[in-house]
């Protein structure tokens, strides 16, 4: 896929091409290590994949690169931004799509859309016709000023989408984008993301537990498996190296294969993978929501 | 309360829409710029500003709330006003009582609306809209601000609606436009007070239930000691010192002051709920991110 990269990149070519450099994360919910030690780079451009099973880490990590969590060891940067020091550039290079669905049911679809164009200081005469493209290009025009709360769940991923867009983000940050939709709708969502991510050649971090999707839209995936990066390539990349173990193995064989038989469960490693109740009614909720 | 969160129908629903025309070649001209960032002073107001309008949005979409909301004071005005205005019980300085009551009525209508505001923030929280605002370049102290004047834009909505019941009953109130826009900025001040009293209970209990125990325990008792319902003179001495410490009382002061003319320490009730806002303000935004943990 191609990428659109910086063309006179000063310095340290990979530090500065780099849309997020994470070195060193530790994040700990009490004696839970959710992130142990997590070293982490987005080149510019790229559609990176965070993969992993619930409590693998990846939602803190997002987190904490999102300036939700406080850093306590290790560093984030965000196109060459400390996460810690500079909190409102960071924000301001940011499109975030939590994995709730965060649409207000009780908005319009353009009036959604129109408060995050106000918090991002988009200029009055600039604002309506900012909304509109960014309505047009998730392909919810024509439902713009119905409720958000008639919208099917497909369609409330993709406003959500609209509301990142609108203030022009250099990073596209999605955790579980595509969680409990069906798949009509998933594929939706991903055209959406590709052809936006062509136009603008946006970063994309996006955490999923589908791998077919990983397999399919990311450039480079890392697989996280108790607050770690297990493995780190392209998908080819990440599958030929196991080639030599298994015939024509899947980017779920790969996974399999790190994360082991935490993968599965059913063992100690359930009441310390980090996943706690209101993650699990979290996601719940958000699956039940889109139906 | 808000709206219900964006529940979509039950059906595997993918509109037309959704296949419609992949690669559609719409401009995305406007989206490949990013606005230019609003630094110092601007930020706050404008963040205040996007937040009245988004809970003006809602109220225009569903008035629900608002009709629900005005069958308590209109009971308290017509039947608890009416009775004690025939009882001649209360001292109220030769003013009638439905008169004296009504600003007591219109002060507790909207501290109910606000009171129960960090609900609204936890069903957020919940919904990730409270995260997503996290993330955008807006200080928490901005965002507690903009939701504390959001509450007090709904709060004066309220009033207003109080306000007209009361004209119907015939309470003698002033229309002088000037100390009507006062009424509506001290009903916005006791607003934001007490939605950041909510939000800042919510900061600390974290949960919908516990708040809403919270809420209904702390609701009467403010009212109760307040002037709301009778002056603070004919209270016993230790109710007195509880309603001095009320911001409620000095909201009543001043609206009684303004809409019926009676004596009023408008200065110290005004100076009271801006110092009595910025402080739960304060507390509201050091505990907001305990909510986005």
């Amino acid at each position: 896929m191609s990428t659109l990269l910086p063309e006179n990149s000063p310095g340290d070519a990979a530090e500065a091409a780099a849309a997020v450099c994470c070195t060193g994360l530790d994040y700990a919910f009490g004696s839970t290590k959710a992130v142990d030690g997590l070293d982490l780079t987005v080149r510019t451009g790229e559609v990176f994949g965070l993969l992993g099973p619930n409590g693998a880490g990846k939602t803190t990590a997002i987190r904490a690169i999102t300036t939700l969590l406080p850093v306590p060891t290790g560093m984030i940067t965000v196109f060459g931004h400390d996460v810690a020091t500079d909190r409102m550039a960071v924000r301001r290079l940011l499109g975030y799509v939590p994995q709730q669905l965060s649409a207000d049911g009780g908005l319009t679809g353009r009036e959604n859309i129109s408060l995050f164009a106000r918090v991002y200081d988009v200029p009055r005469r600039e604002r309506a016709p900012r909304v509109a493209e960014a309505l047009a290009a998730v392909a919810l025009t024509d439902a713009a000023d119905r409720l958000a709360g008639t919208y099917s769940g497909g369609m409330v991923r993709r406003l959500e989408l609209a509301q990142a867009l609108v203030s022009a983000p250099r990073l596209l940050i999605l955790d579980e984008p595509t969680i409990g939709l069906d798949p009509i709708a998933r594929t939706s969502v991903w055209e959406r993301i590709d052809e936006i991510r062509h136009a603008t050649g946006m970063t994309v971090l996006v955490t999923t537990h589908y791998m077919d999707e990983a397999e399919q839209y990311c450039d480079r995936v890392a697989l996280m498996h108790r607050g770690r990066i297990r493995a780190l390539g392209t998908p080819d990349q990440l599958k030929a190296d196991l080639s030599g173990v298994l015939e024509a193995p899947t980017l779920e064989d790969v996974f399999r294969h790190h994360a082991g038989q935490g993968l599965h469960g059913g063992s100690s490693a359930d009441t310390s993978d980090g996943e706690d109740f209101r993650d699990v009614r979290s996601t719940r909720r958000t699956a039940g929501r889109v139906g | 309360m808000s709206a219900a969160p964006a529940v979509p129908p039950a059906v595997s629903a993918e509109t037309p829409a959704a296949g419609a025309a992949p690669g559609s070649s719409a401009s995305l001209s406007l989206l490949l710029v990013a606005p230019r960032a609003r630094t110092g002073w601007q930020l706050v107001p404008a963040r205040v500003l996007a937040m009245c309008i988004v809970e003006l949005q809602k109220l225009r979409h569903d008035r629900t709330e608002l009709y629900t909301r005005a069958v308590q004071p209109a009971l308290w005005l017509l039947i608890f006003g009416e009775t004690f205005t025939r009882i001649h019980a209360i001292p109220t300085g030769g003013v009638p009582y439905l008169d004296f009551l009504a600003p007591g009525i219109i002060a507790q209508s909207a501290m109910f609306i606000a009171i129960f505001y960090g609900i609204q923030i936890i069903w957020e929280r919940d919904a990730g809209i409270l995260t997503k605002l996290l993330v955008t370049p807006t200080p928490r102290a901005a965002l507690v601000t903009g939701k504390a004047f959001a509450a007090g834009v709904k709060a004066v909505i309220q009033a207003l609606v109080v306000v007209v019941f009361a004209a119907i009953l015939g309470v003698g109130m002033t229309w002088n436009p000037l100390k009507l826009i006062a009424v509506a900025l001290v009903v916005i001040l006791g607003g934001a007070f007490f939605s950041c009293l909510s939000m800042t209970i919510a900061g600390i209990v974290l949960s919908r239930d516990r708040l809403m125990g919270i809420g209904q325990a702390i609701t009467m008792p403010l009212f109760f000691s307040s002037s709301a319902l009778y002056p603070v003179t004919i209270m016993p001495g230790w109710l007195q010192a509880v309603s001095k410490a009320n911001p409620l009382s000095y909201q009543v002061d001043a609206l009684r002051g303004l809409l019926l003319g009676s004596p009023a320490h408008l200065g110290t009730d005004i100076a009271v709920l801006v110092v009595a806002a910025a402080l739960a303000i304060a507390a509201a935004s050091a505990l907001l991110g305990r909510l986005a943990k």
